[in-house]
């Protein structure tokens, strides 16, 4: 299990042991934590589970992809360390992840 | 409705149904709730049933909507396998298939719809499948793979998605359309043309025009499609994809208003104030296109649960969103934003022969829906602009070497 910290626009905190191998959004959503919509389910086509990744946890989540990437290009208030959630891959060394939650998905 | 006693009843467990009971707990409802499901497991996605569940890319698990503990954790009691069989509207309650009844202060019809049979002789033959449910996609997993001939019949979305994964699974596939394109209620012919060659590059094999007018079979399972010109199409199973109906009856019956689909207002809420549809049930407006309609797609079903709930604890009504949907087949993703609706010019932006590229869809210079193919910037900002109703430069639009952002600044 990884323990990661979802932490709402509003400042509320979540911390969820998620099972490897789920994304980073699902362990959101499973969780029926507020601010990571997903609309499309992980198919990285609706950039609505946009999360900001801790400056510390920027490499050890990897890269986005270009679809990725150009994705997020159109979400609101993009930042240098923002990420779809869907395409984080939950593995044991996220143990300790945090994400924090724009104020809006759409 | 803050009252904490009051009891909220979901007619469904499908995506609207189960997302709206998961959005009342999450926005604060501390009433009972319970959700009724005709399947014997809780809310999941249906969209990779045809997609990445059906070439082995996701499990049970991951198709769930909610762990089947969240529904006792959240203090949701959620019933499987029953259905409802009557609304009384008068004494607020429902008959469910188990000879009980539940009462209700809210009820939400989430009832979705079924997939249409089609009326011809064999169509009860095994290997006559649909892919609906978690059920009907196991069955077609389970029937097709390598040295098997799948027919799919009708080449609409869930046909070609059905199509490039039974190929993605070692079988043989033929798509039967009747109309002479593929895709011919749904998109304009540039999409048809560049689809019909995709497949065909997979090596899937078509044949438009073609009505099937029979199933023919060989000790109870099916073993050919008989088209109207007489020809016999073998195979080892068939998926039927020709659209569906929705499940409104229960509403018909209790005198609910009905169109295509159980009508509401933009709050989900029906004719009668203490009754909402959502999903693919409901007939709803749509104010950007100044018209109601009916929409079979997961965003719509989000869309509507949040209107519902929203309306049930008294939250305001969430903003209006841009009606889309996705596709996925091989590498290539499609995403839809709006709907064809008063078009006066369709405009390609890309070349269709690199397999990325968008049409647009106009009415004056105004940006009605895309079809963006490999193009999210495309697909993202044409939904801006077809919800802020912004007019867009045609020559500019139709230029890809200026970007999106440029087009739409």
């Amino acid at each position: 299990m990884a323990k990661i910290t979802y932490i709402e626009h509003d400042g509320t905190e979540h911390v969820i042991d998620v099972k490897p191998g789920l994304s980073v959004m699902e362990g959101a959503v499973k969780n029926n934590i507020p601010g990571i919509d997903a609309d499309c389910g992980g198919a990285c086509a609706c950039a609505t589970c946009h999360v900001y990744v801790d400056e510390d946890w920027r490499d050890k989540t990897g890269s986005s992809s270009a679809m990725e990437e150009s994705m997020l290009d159109f979400a609101e208030n993009v930042e240098p360390n923002s990420r779809l959630s869907c395409q984080i891959k939950v593995t044991e060394a996220l143990d300790g992840l945090i994400v924090r939650m724009p104020e809006s998905q759409h | 409705m803050n009252d904490p006693a009051a009891h909220v009843v979901i007619l469904g467990a499908g995506h609207a149904g189960g997302t709206a009971a998961a959005l009342l707990r999450q926005y604060g409802f501390e009433g009972p709730i319970t959700l009724i499901g005709e399947e014997p497991i809780p809310p999941y996605q249906r969209p990779p049933l045809s997609k990445a569940w059906l070439k082995g890319e996701a499990d049970a698990d991951s198709l769930a909507l909610k762990p089947l503990e969240f529904y006792a954790e959240h203090d949701i009691d959620f019933r499987a396998s029953i259905t409802a069989t009557a609304i009384n509207r008068g004494g607020k309650t429902v008959s469910l298939s188990d000879g009980s009844s539940v009462s209700y202060d809210a009820l939400i019809i989430a009832t979705g719809a079924r997939a249409i049979a089609l009326p011809i002789p064999g169509a009860d033959l095994t290997g006559v499948m649909f892919l609906r449910t978690a059920a009907d996609a196991e069955l077609l997993k389970a029937t097709v793979g390598p040295g098997k001939t799948l027919a799919v019949v009708g080449g609409g979305y869930i046909g070609l998605e059905v199509a490039a994964s039974g190929r993605a699974l070692g079988a043989q596939v033929v798509v039967l359309e009747r109309e002479e394109r593929l895709l011919a209620r749904v998109a304009c012919e540039t999409l048809s043309t560049f689809f019909k060659a995709q497949h065909e590059a997979h090596g899937v094999t078509f044949e438009l025009g073609a009505t099937a007018t029979a199933f023919v079979g060989k000790d109870g399972h099916v073993t050919g499609v008989t088209l109207a010109d007489g020809r016999t199409i073998a195979c080892d199973a068939v998926v039927v994809g020709v659209g569906a109906h929705p499940n409104d009856e229960l509403a018909r019956d209790c005198g609910l208003d009905v169109a295509r689909g159980v009508v509401v207002d933009l709050e989900a809420r029906s004719s009668d104030p203490s009754i909402f549809a959502i999903g693919d049930v409901a007939h709803r407006p749509m104010p950007i296109y100044d018209r109601m309609f009916r929409m079979e797609s997961v965003p719509n079903a989000l869309e509507q649960a949040k209107q519902a709930a929203s309306a049930i604890v008294g939250k305001p009504a969430p903003a209006g969103e841009v009606p889309w949907q996705w596709s996925d087949q091989y590498d290539l993703k499609l995403q839809i934003a709006g709907y064809a609706f008063d078009v006066d010019e369709i405009l390609v932006r890309g070349d269709p022969a690199s397999a990325k590229f968008a049409v647009f869809h106009l009415k004056g210079d105004l940006v009605q829906s895309v079809e963006a193919i490999n193009s999210p910037p495309e697909f993202m900002m044409g939904k801006q602009l077809i919800l802020s109703r912004r007019p867009v430069s045609k020559a500019r639009l139709a230029d890809p070497s200026i970007s999106m952002k440029e087009v739409a600044a």
